[in-house]
Parts: C-alpha cells; sequence; structure tokens
C-alpha cells in the first residue's frame, strides 16, 4: 500500500509505485479536477503542487508523491476563494476550461514565490502551461489582478 | 620545453621545502609524466564529448537549456535562475524525475537536474577547445574545482546520465570509459589548452 497525503487528507492506495501521479488522483481517489493533456509533461495540464512545487502529475511516480504534501485543485482554497480563483472568475478567463486547473496551480506556485510579478515573470512562469483556445491575455491580466487583490488582503490582515 | 621547465621549477621547490630523497622521486616522477603532447591529444578527445548534446545541452550560452540532439532551445523556454534550478512553476524538477522517464520525448532525469547556477555559468556552448581548456582549469570558472575535484566530477552522476540518456537520445562519441581515461589524461598530463 501507497500513503499519499492530498489536500491534507490522508490515503492509502493499492498500486503500482510507478503509477503516474495523475492516475492515481483521478481514478483512485477520484478527484477529477486535475486534467491528463498529454501524458510526456509537455502541455502543464496535470499540474499538481508536491511539497509546494508546480509537479506535473502525468510524469511524477506515486512512489516519489508518498510521504509528500499534495495539493490539488481542489485543495487549493476551501471555497474556491483564493484570489487567483476570484480573478479568474472576474476576468472570464476559461474558453473551454480544460486546461485550468493546472494553469491555476502554476500560477500559484508563481503568487506565492513572487507576490507582484510583471509581465516577464509570469511569461517565464507560465511558459509551461499551454492553453489551446489561447486565453494567455486573460491570464495574464488575471494573475495581475490577483496580486492586486492578494496585496489588498495583506493590507487587511 | 614545458616539461623541461617544469621539473627545474619542482626540483627548486623541493630541495628549498627540504623534501626527503624519495618525496622528490615521487614528484619528480608526476612530473615527468607531464606531457603537453599527450594532454592536447587527450584533450582533443575530450572537446568531442563536452560539445556533444549531452554535455553541452546543460551548459548553453545563454539562460534558456538546449534540447534534443540539434541542441535546439528547449520548449517552453525555462529559465536558469539564480540557482541553476529554473524559476517559479518552471523548475527543472517539475517535469524532469529522479529518472528518465519512459517513451519518446518524455523527459529525461536525474535526482539533480540542473544548470549551472547564474553566478557560474560554464558555458560550453560556443567556445573553442582552447577556451574550453583553460575555462575548465580556472577555479574561478569551474565551480571552484581543484583538479582532484575535476578527476572525481567524470563520475558525478549528472556526468554519467549522459551514457544513460533515455530513448531517442544520441550517446556521447565515446564510451564513459574512453572519455575517462582522456579526461584523466589530460589533467595529469598537465591539463594543456589547445592553440586553438
Amino acid at each position: 500500500m501507497i500513503k499519499l497525503n492530498i489536500n491534507q487528507k490522508a490515503y492509502e492506495i493499492d498500486a503500482d509505485p510507478d503509477m503516474p501521479l495523475l492516475w492515481a488522483i483521478r481514478d483512485l481517489i477520484g478527484l477529477t479536477g486535475t486534467k491528463y493533456g498529454c501524458g510526456v509533461a509537455q502541455c502543464g495540464a496535470c499540474v499538481v503542487h508536491v511539497n509546494g512545487e508546480a509537479a506535473r502529475s502525468c510524469v511524477t511516480k506515486v512512489s516519489t508523491a508518498a510521504g509528500k504534501q499534495i495539493v490539488t485543485i481542489e485543495g487549493l482554497s476551501e471555497n474556491n476563494d483564493h484570489p487567483l480563483q476570484l480573478a479568474w472568475n472576474e476576468v472570464s478567463v476559461p474558453q473551454c476550461g480544460y486546461c485550468h486547473s493546472g494553469q491555476l496551480m502554476s500560477a500559484a506556485v508563481l503568487l506565492k514565490e513572487n507576490p507582484h510579478p510583471n509581465d516577464e515573470d509570469i511569461d517565464r512562469a507560465m511558459a509551461g502551461n499551454i492553453c489551446r483556445c489561447g486565453t494567455y491575455p486573460r491570464i495574464r491580466k488575471a494573475i495581475h489582478l490577483a496580486a492586486e487583490m492578494q496585496k489588498k488582503e495583506g493590507a487587511i490582515k | 620545453m614545458s616539461v623541461m621547465l617544469s621539473m627545474v621549477a619542482l626540483m627548486a621547490f623541493a630541495w628549498s621545502a627540504g623534501r626527503k630523497k624519495d618525496d622528490l622521486s615521487a614528484s619528480l616522477a608526476t612530473v615527468v609524466k607531464k606531457d603537453s603532447v599527450a594532454s592536447v591529444k587527450a584533450f582533443e578527445k575530450v572537446y568531442t564529448v563536452l560539445m556533444s548534446p549531452r554535455c553541452m545541452n546543460c551548459h548553453p550560452s545563454g539562460d534558456v537549456p538546449l534540447q534534443g540532439d540539434d541542441s535546439h532551445l528547449h520548449e517552453m523556454l525555462p529559465q536558469r535562475g539564480k540557482e541553476g534550478k529554473g524559476v517559479f512553476a518552471m523548475k527543472c524538477g517539475n517535469c524532469h524525475q529522479p529518472a528518465n522517464s519512459p517513451g519518446l520525448h518524455a523527459p529525461p532525469g536525474n535526482p539533480d537536474w540542473h544548470l549551472p547556477p547564474a553566478d557560474m555559468r560554464m558555458v560550453f556552448e560556443g567556445k573553442s577547445a582552447a577556451e574550453l581548456a583553460k575555462q575548465l582549469v580556472d577555479p574561478k570558472q569551474n565551480g571552484n574545482k581543484s583538479m582532484k575535484d575535476l578527476i572525481a566530477h567524470a563520475d558525478d552522476g549528472l556526468v554519467l546520465w549522459g551514457w544513460k540518456p533515455g530513448e531517442g537520445r544520441s550517446l556521447p562519441p565515446l564510451s564513459h570509459a574512453e572519455f575517462k581515461k582522456a579526461w584523466i589524461s589530460w589533467i595529469n598530463n598537465g591539463a594543456y589548452a589547445p592553440k586553438k
């Protein structure tokens, strides 16, 4: 049995140690917000956080993720109220929406490490997340908006 | 000529330091082994490996790694970052696992996957054999490595990965054993740089 901690909840799964984490998250745990895109770490649709890093779950083995803190899009916030989620809604970022759980999880790492990113920082952080609908300008706009929201939240606290 | 000068210099140093006869013999033996012609010849072999995609792709002239046997800029343009491990949501380890991921075009892997850090870029791309040889033995440009460290570096895990690069990637032009032999021969014979 392999022990996983996903969204602060402990799971034990009966799986091959080489199984991609994405499979475990979707098919064994049932958290389907994380998407399968390319399967070879080229598109970013499957990004989750593993110990705070934007890991591509399609190439991360469950054995590598065991014992680490895994966060999926379902666990990004308690009430879908992470500044990025609010900004995504405000700007109406998604078109088809398929890539956006991965986009949000990558953007969350960016904002955690750089609360005030400029356009270049955003482009560099998000270059590995492909959007077939081409929502890139709205993604950039929403990240700036989320950064402003975080700043105001911080000021209130 | 250089061999002669080295011998004279070492003899003078050894006598002045008051070394025993046996120590001096051992030192002389080391010096006599130094051979600029053999050293340069060995480096010619070393250079073919260092400039192969498996080595050069992670020693780019810019801040984006290279990729593939044609050494094109890495897709997604990941950045070197301060420590050579990428930036934000684009860190090397986000895609590159502790071992090669299976399948064509899947990310190669190693537990220590990284570029040289921003303050010690150790560029291979675009360097002539002479430039690269001089850079490799300059502690200010080689990561503060001594000659002993350089020899040990031939067996570094990431260096060894070059000979197990995963599906669809060519191997360096020499076997690791041939490379290591040439590398050590270059260093032990004086780490001379080719003229060009």
